[in-house]
C-alpha cells in the first residue's frame, strides 16, 4: 500500500474543504471496500479524509413523512438491526443483514457503499427500487440519475453523501444470489410496489445497477410472480464471466425477481 | 487407580494456547535484527528470460541484497529433489531439475525469479516489483489435454509428448479375460478437479545463521522438519546435518501442502548466511495459490465387466495425471502407488488393470493433498459402480453389497498388490444407512418435490491405505526414504514424562492423543506428560506427519518406547524389592512382586534411576529414557461408507447438502472426539471438492481462481452437522490396533456427493456431472437435459 | 507519521505510525499481540477479527489510525485476567471447535459478537453469521456446536476484565 496523508475532520464542511484541498484524495468511511482496494494497490490516493469524526452528525435512522432517512455513516449492522427500518421497510433490513459478512456489516456504511457503486453491491438495487434520493453536501440526486457505470456515480469530485432517503413502499422484497466464493451478488433483485407503480432494481448482473421497465410494467398490472414468466431478460448488457455467464445471470434475474415478489411484504 | 484414558474424548491440552492467542506460528516469531524477503514470482506460464535488471531496485531504501538464480547456482545450491522414483513400462520417469530460482526458463505462473532481502517487508516487496524482467513468451500447455495434443510444445525437452512416465499395475491378461466373458461393460470418463490445499496459515520461513558457531537454524511451516533437514543437508543447501536445526513450531494446518521441501526454506537459510542477518519470508495468499503444491488433477476412464447377475468380473482403468511443471516431492507416487492399488475398493473384483500416464504442464506442481491418490481412486471407482448399477437396473446398495469383500475373506489379497488385514464393510454400510434414515428417503424426496426441490441420495464406499509405510515395500516401489517413525520417552527424575516424537501435530491434537497413550501405559496422570515435537534439536529423528501415519506408525513407536521403559523399570524394581525380574509385574503405575504386596510406584522407580543409591549399577545404567523406531509391517486399511443427501433448487442449480452420514472403520480409537473432528474436517474438504473448489487454468496457464475471491472456500453455511459413526475392526499388525483417520473424510465423500446430485437430477434426464457441481453447472445440465428431452419417462 | 492513542486489551497504547499501517500490523508487529492472524490478502478469511469498541471487525481492513481513541480487544484480552477462559473459549475447547488453531482467535471473537446480539441463535443463524470466518480443519461442526453450547450455558458473558472496565466507563 502506498502512503497517504490522513485527515480527521470533525464536520461535513471540514471534510469537504479538506478533500478539496487534496490533489488526489478520497473520503474514507467504513473502508470495507476502499481498504481492500488500497491493499491490492488498485488505487493510490494522496490523501484519505476520514469521516469517523462525522459519525455523530451522520449516523442516524429516522422517518420523515413517507421517507425512511438514513445518515450516510450508518453501518449496515445498524440498518439491519434497526426496529425503525424493520417497521417501515423491512426488506431494507433484510438487504442490510446480507451485505458482506458480520465484520463488514459492523464497519461498512451506507454512504460508503453507495458512493463506491460496486456493481455487485446490494444497496444500489435498493436505491433504484425504493426511489431513493441521495443527499450530498451540496445537492440532492435522484436514484435514477445516480449510478452511471462501474464504480462511477453522479457524484462530483469531492462531493460527499450525507444521507439517503428511501420512499416507503406499500410492499417490497429483496433477494440475492451470491457468488459462492466472494459472496458478492451475482444477481440481486429488489422489487417495490408503490400503489399502481412498481419499481425493480437489479444489482450484480451488469456492470452497473439497473431497472427493469418490462418487469415493472408487468408487475404494475398484476403484482404476481407468474407475470414475469414470459418476459425475457436481455443478456446483452449482462456480465459474462466464468463464474456466471450472461445467460445464467439473465435467468437468475427472472428467478430472483419472482422470489422477491413472493417475499414482498 | 487412574481411569483409563484410551477411548476417552479427553479435551485437548493444546487448546489453551490456541484459544488465548498464545500459539506460536512461524510468522509470529521475530528474530533479532531480522530482514524480510520477498520473492518475485512469474506472472506468465512459459517464457524465456532474456534479461533481469535489478539496478534500480538495488538503490531502493532498505534493500540489503537481491539474489538471482545464477547466484544460487554459483553457490552450488542443489535443485529441489523428488522423493519417489516411479519406473514405468519403458523405464524410469523423466525427472527434470526443479531450481530454487529459475535462470533461463519460466515454467508456470508463480515460478520464482528472484529474491529481495530488505529491512522491511514493504521495502522488499517494492524493490522486487521494481526489478525489470525481460522475457520472450513461449507457447503454453496448461492442461492434460493440451499436453497430450499432437505437436504440443514440450514443457521439458527430455520429456517428449510431455510424458513423465507410463506405468501400469495389475494382470492385463486376466483383466482381458474378465472382459471377454462380460454380460455387460460399463464405461465412465471422469475428471478429478485440481484443488488448492489452502491451509489457513500461509507458509512462512525464517533462516538464521550464527557465524560464531557456523550453525544454521530454519523455522518453517512444515509437517516434517527432520525430512526437511535431511533434504537440505543432502540435496539442497549442502550444509552438514548436525549444523542445521529445523524447527516447525505451531503450524496452522497442512493437509499435505506442508510436507514438501520448498525453495523458500533453502533460500532464507542460505541468504541468512550471505547477509549476516536472519531472513524472514511470509507467503501472501495470492502467492500461496500459485506456489503451494496443488492436489488431484486426473482425467480417467474406468470400465467394469459385469456378469448377468451383477458381479464385477474385471475392471480396467486408464488415468492421465497432471504433474504440473516440476515433480514435487511425492507427486510421482501419489498418482501411482497411492492411487492405483486402491481401485479395488471394498470389492472382490478378481482382475483389475490400471494404466497411469503422468504429464508435465505449465502449471503449479501437484502433490499430496489430503487423501493423495486415494480420493481420486475412490471417486473413479464409486462413480463407475454407481453407473453400473444404473445401467444394470440394479439397486445402488445391492450392487455394492453383492460385490463386497466379506469378513470371512480377511486377510484379503487384492489383485493390485495390497493385502487388507481386516475390515467389515457390510457393517459400515448398515450403520450409515441407518444413520441417514434410508427407509425414509422416498418420503423426503416426495416432500421436497412438493416444494419444487429435487432430493437425491448418493453412496460411496472406500478403502484407503494409511500408516505409510513399510520401508522395504516402499523402497522396492521407488521410495527414496525409509518411512518408519521414532519416539523417545524420557522419564524425568520426579516421575513426569517428556515424550519426543518425529511426527508433527498441525491440528491433529497429538499432544493430547499421545499423552493419553503414555498415561495409560505408565498409569500416570496426563498432566504429568509433555509432548515435544517439531524441533530437530529436541527430537532425534522422524519422518513426520502425513498419510494418516502419526498414530499407526508414530503411536506404535511410542508403545515400543514405553515398553522399553517398563522393562527397565522392572529391573530396577526387582533390585529394590529384592525379587527376581521375572516376578515383577507392572500395572496401574506400580511395580509389584507377583503374589505379594511389595510394590514400588512408577515415580519411585524413576527417582531411583536418577538417584541410584539403591540401584543395580553393575548391570544397569542409571537414567530412564528409551527410544524406539517402528517400521510398520503393512499398510493399514481404513474403510467405510459415506452417504450424502442433497436437495437441489432446479431454478438456480444450487445444491444444498442436507444430510451426511458416514461410518468409518479407523481401527481402535484413542480419542473419539479428535477422531470425529478429523473425519468432519475431511468431509468438509471432500464436499468442498465436489461442490465448491476448483483450481481452474485458462489456456495461457493463468490460474483463474487465484484468491478467495474466486476459489470457493467452504464456509459454515455450506454444511449441516455431520453424522459420524465408527465401526472398529482393530488393525492386526500394530500394537494399538489403529488404522489412521486423517484422510478418510476427504476420500470417501466426493463420489457420494456427485452420486447424490445425479440421483436428484436423474428424473430430469441428467446423466453426468463433473466436480465441482456448481450452481451454474447444475443449472446448465438441467437446461441441456430439458432441451434434449431425455427425461427418464421418455426413455 | 501520525501519533495515535488507543486502548488495547484495557491498556492505553500510544504509537507513532504511518497512516497506511493496518490495525493488524500494529497489533502483530508493534504490540507483539500475535494471536491475531493474517490468512489472506482479500479481507475474507476473518483470522484477523478483533473487537473495536465492542463490535467484531477485521483488523486487516482497518487502518491503525482509524483505531485512534478506540478500545480494541484481541484474543489475548478475551479471557479473564486470572486466566479463566471466557465461556466461548471454554465452549470451543469443550466442543472441539478448533484443530490447528489458526482461525480460532477470529472465530471466537465473531462467535462472541453473535451471542452479544442474539442470545439464542438458530443453527442456521450461527452458520450464516460465521460467513466471514474461514476454517479449513473442522468442517465447522465443532465450531457451530461450541456456539450452541455457549448459548445454552449462560451465553457469551462479558469479554475479559479489560472490556468489563470499558463498559463500566461507558
Amino acid at each position: 500500500m502506498e502512503n497517504f496523508v490522513f485527515h480527521t475532520p470533525k464536520t461535513v464542511a471540514d471534510a469537504v474543504s479538506t478533500r478539496k484541498g487534496t490533489s488526489g484524495g478520497k473520503f474514507l468511511a467504513g473502508g470495507q471496500s476502499l481498504i481492500p482496494v488500497l491493499k491490492l494497490d488498485l488505487a493510490q490516493p494522496t490523501d484519505l479524509v476520514s469521516l469517523a469524526g462525522l459519525k455523530k452528525e451522520l449516523s442516524y435512522i429516522k422517518v420523515e413523512g413517507d421517507e425512511l432517512v438514513i445518515g450516510a455513516l450508518t453501518t449496515h449492522a445498524d440498518v439491519a438491526g434497526s426496529d425503525v427500518v424493520k417497521k417501515i421497510i423491512p426488506s431494507l433490513a433484510v438487504l442490510a443483514s446480507g451485505i458482506g459478512d458480520a465484520q463488514v456489516r459492523n464497519r461498512g456504511t451506507i454512504g460508503g457503499s453507495v458512493a463506491h457503486a460496486d456493481p455487485a453491491a446490494d444497496y444500489p438495487a435498493a436505491i433504484l427500487a425504493l426511489d431513493a434520493t441521495i443527499k450530498t453536501d451540496r445537492r440532492t440526486i435522484k436514484a435514477d440519475d445516480f449510478f452511471k457505470a462501474m464504480f462511477e456515480t453522479a457524484l462530483e469530485d469531492g462531493e460527499l453523501i450525507t444521507e439517503v432517503r428511501f420512499k416507503k413502499p406499500e410492499k417490497a422484497g429483496y433477494l440475492k444470489f451470491n457468488n459462492p466464493a466472494s459472496k458478492y451478488a451475482i444477481v440481486g433483485v429488489y422489487v417495490a410496489k408503490y400503489g399502481p407503480n412498481v419499481r425493480v432494481g437489479v444489482t450484480g448482473a451488469a456492470t452497473v445497477a439497473f431497472r427493469l421497465p418490462d418487469f415493472e410494467a408487468a408487475l404494475a398490472k398484476s403484482f404476481d410472480p407468474k407475470v414475469l414468466d414470459g418476459i425475457k431478460v436481455s443478456e446483452e448488457d449482462l456480465v459474462n464471466e466464468r463464474d456466471a455467464k450472461a445467460d445464467y445471470r439473465a435467468q437468475m434475474v427472472t428467478v430472483f425477481a419472482k422470489r422477491a415478489v413472493e417475499a414482498a411484504h | 487407580m487412574l481411569e483409563a484414558k484410551m477411548g476417552q474424548p479427553i479435551r485437548r491440552k493444546e487448546d489453551q494456547r490456541f484459544l488465548t492467542g498464545k500459539g506460536q506460528y512461524v510468522d509470529d516469531l521475530k528474530r533479532p535484527n531480522q530482514t524480510y524477503a520477498y520473492i518475485l514470482r512469474s506472472q506468465v506460464a512459459h517464457a524465456r528470460i532474456t534479461g533481469i535488471d535489478i539496478s534500480a531496485a538495488e538503490q531502493m531504501p532498505g534493500v540489503v541484497a537481491i539474489f538471482l538464480g545464477k547466484d544460487v547456482e554459483a553457490d552450488k545450491i542443489g535443485t529441489l529433489p523428488c522423493g519417489w522414483l516411479v519406473t514405468g513400462k519403458t523405464g524410469p520417469m523423466v525427472e527434470p531439475p526443479h531450481p530454487m530460482l529459475v535462470t533461463d526458463t519460466i515454467r508456470h505462473v508463480g515460478d520464482s525469479i528472484l529474491m529481495v532481502v530488505a529491512d522491511t517487508k514493504d521495502q522488499a516487496k517494492a524493490a522486487a516489483q521494481a526489478c525489470v524482467v525481460d522475457y520472450d513468451m513461449l507457447p503454453v500447455v496448461a492442461s492434460i489435454a493440451a499436453a497430450r495434443a499432437e505437436g504440443a510444445p514440450n514443457v521439458w525437452e527430455q520429456a517428449p509428448g510431455n510424458l513423465c512416465y507410463d506405468w501400469e499395475i495389475g494382470d492385463r491378461a486376466a483383466t482381458d479375460a474378465g472382459f471377454a466373458k462380460a454380460h455387460k461393460i460399463v464405461t465412465i470418463e471422469i475428471t478429478n478437479n485440481r484443488l488448492v490445499p489452502n491451509a489457513m496459515e500461509p507458509r512462512a520461513a525464517i533462516g538464521e545463521y550464527d557465524s560464531g558457531t557456523g550453525d544454521y537454524t530454519l523455522w518453517t511451516t512444515s509437517q516434517n522438519p527432520h525430512l526437511i533437514r535431511l533434504l537440505m543437508a543432502a540435496f539442497t543447501l549442502h550444509v552438514p546435518e548436525h549444523k542445521l536445526r529445523v524447527v516447525a513450531p505451531d503450524v496452522g494446518g497442512g493437509f499435505g501442502s506442508k510436507i514438501f521441501h520448498y525453495a523458500e526454506e533453502v533460500l532464507v537459510t542460505w541468504a541468512a548466511q550471505k547477509v549476516g542477518r536472519p531472513v524472514k519470508w511470509t507467503c501472501e495468499r495470492f502467492e500461496s495459490f500459485v506456489t503451494d503444491a496443488h492436489g488431484r488433477d486426473h482425467v480417467s476412464t474406468g470400465r467394469v465387466a459385469l456378469s448377468k447377475e451383477g458381479d464385477f468380473l474385471a475392471m480396467d482403468f486408464d488415468t492421465h495425471a497432471n504433474m504440473g511443471a516440476y515433480l514435487q516431492l511425492f507427486a510421482p507416487s501419489v498418482a501411482t502407488y497411492l492411487y492405483a492399488p486402491l481401485l479395488g475398493g471394498v470389492y472382490k473384483t478378481p482382475a483389475i488393470h490400471v494404466n497411469v500416464k503422468a504429464y508435465f504442464t505449465h502449471t503449479t506442481p501437484v502433490d499430496a493433498y489430503r487423501g493423495a491418490g486415494r480420493p481420486e481412486a475412490t471417486y473413479l471407482l464409486e462413480r463407475l459402480v454407481e453407473k453400473a448399477a444404473r445401467e444394470m437396473n440394479m439397486d445402488s446398495i445391492e450392487i455394492r453389497r453383492r460385490n463386497m469383500i466379506t469378513t470371512d475373506m480377511f486377510p484379503y489379497q487384492t489383485p493390485l498388490a495390497f493385502q487388507y488385514d481386516t475390515g467389515n464393510f457390510q457393517a459400515t454400510l448398515d450403520m450409515a444407512l441407518e444413520a441417514i434414515d434410508y427407509k425414509g428417503f422416498e418420503a423426503r424426496r416426495k416432500e421436497a418435490l412438493g416444494r419444487g426441490k429435487l432430493r437425491g441420495l448418493g453412496f460411496s464406499t472406500y478403502v484407503e491405505a494409511c500408516g505409510i509405510a513399510p520401508s522395504a515395500v516402499a523402497g522396492s516401489l521407488g521410495a527414496r526414504a525409509g518411512l518408519f517413525e521414532q519416539a523417545t520417552v524420557r522419564v524425568n527424575p520426579t516421575g513426569s514424562v517428556t515424550l519426543f516424537t518425529g511426527t508433527h501435530s498441525h491440528g491433529q491434537g497429538h499432544e493430547t492423543t499421545f499423552a493419553q497413550i503414555v498415561a495409560d501405559q505408565f498409569g500416570i496422570p496426563m498432566e504429568n506428560i509433555e509432548h515435544s515435537h517439531g524441533d530437530t534439536a529436541k527430537t532425534a529423528f522422524g519422518m513426520g506427519s502425513y498419510g494418516s501415519r502419526s498414530l499407526p506408525v508414530g503411536g506404535s513407536a511410542i508403545i515400543k518406547a514405553t515398553a522399553k521403559v517398563i522393562e527397565k523399570g522392572k529391573k530396577i524394581a526387582a533390585h529394590m524389592l529384592e525379587a527376581d525380574v521375572a516376578d515383577i509385574e507392572f500395572k496401574d503405575g506400580n511395580f509389584t512382586v507377583k503374589g505379594t504386596d511389595k510394590a514400588k510406584a512408577f515415580g519411585e522407580i524413576a527417582f531411583a534411576a536418577y538417584v541410584p543409591h539403591n540401584y543395580p549399577l553393575l548391570t544397569l545404567e542409571p537414567g530412564l529414557e528409551e527410544q524406539a523406531y517402528y517400521d510398520p509391517l503393512n499398510f493399514t486399511f481404513p474403510g467405510g461408507t459415506h452417504i450424502v443427501e442433497v436437495e437441489i433448487d432446479p431454478e438456480t442449480g444450487v445444491v444444498k447438502v442436507v444430510d451426511v452420514a458416514v461410518a468409518d472403520d479407523v481401527g481402535t480409537i484413542v480419542n473419539p472426539m479428535i477422531v470425529d473432528g478429523q473425519i468432519q474436517g475431511g468431509l468438509a474438504q471432500g464436499i468442498g471438492q465436489a461442490l465448491l473448489e476448483e483450481a481452474a487454468y485458462d489456456e495461457d496457464g493463468q490460474l483463474l481462481t487465484a484468491s478467495f475471491m474466486n476459489y470457493t472456500m467452504p464456509r459454515a453455511g455450506d454444511f449441516p452437522f455431520f453424522k459420524v459413526g465408527n465401526h472398529a475392526t482393530p488393525c492386526t499388525h500394530n500394537p494399538l490396533g489403529v488404522k489412521g483417520v486423517g484422510e478418510c473424510g476427504a476420500i470417501g465423500v466426493p463420489p457420494a456427493v456427485i452420486n447424490s446430485v445425479l440421483d436428484a437430477l436423474w428424473s430430469l434426464g441428467v446423466r453426468d456431472m463433473s466436480m465441482p457441481a456448481s450452481p451454474q453447472k447444475v443449472w446448465r445440465a438441467i437446461q441441456e437435459a430439458k432441451a434434449k428431452g431425455t427425461s427418464a419417462d421418455a426413455e | 507519521m501520525t501519533s495515535i492513542t488507543l486502548r488495547v486489551n484495557g491498556k492505553q497504547v500510544t504509537a507513532s505510525v504511518e497512516p497506511r499501517l493496518l490495525l493488524v500490523e500494529l497489533l502483530r508487529e508493534n504490540l507483539h499481540l500475535t494471536g491475531t492472524h493474517v490468512g489472506c490478502d482479500t479481507s475474507q478469511c476473518g483470522a484477523c477479527t478483533v473487537f473495536v469498541d465492542g463490535a467484531s471487525m477485521k483488523s486487516c481492513t482497518m487502518l491503525a489510525v482509524e483505531a485512534d481513541g478506540r478500545e480494541v480487544t484481541t484474543i489475548e484480552g478475551i479471557a479473564a485476567k486470572d486466566g479463566t477462559l471466557h465461556p466461548m473459549q471454554a465452549a470451543f475447547k469443550e466442543c472441539h471447535g478448533l484443530q490447528c488453531g489458526f482461525c480460532t482467535p477470529g472465530m471466537v471473537i465473531s462467535s462472541i459478537d453473535l451471542l452479544k446480539r442474539k442470545k439464542d441463535p438458530s443453527e442456521h443463524e450461527i452458520r450464516e453469521w460465521l460467513e466471514g470466518n474461514i476454517c479449513r480443519c473442522t468442517g465447522y461442526h465443532g465450531i457451530v456446536k461450541a456456539v450452541q453450547h455457549c448459548a445454552k450455558n449462560g451465553g457469551a458473558g462479558a469479554v475479559g476484565d479489560a472490556t468489563k472496565k470499558e463498559s463500566t466507563n461507558a
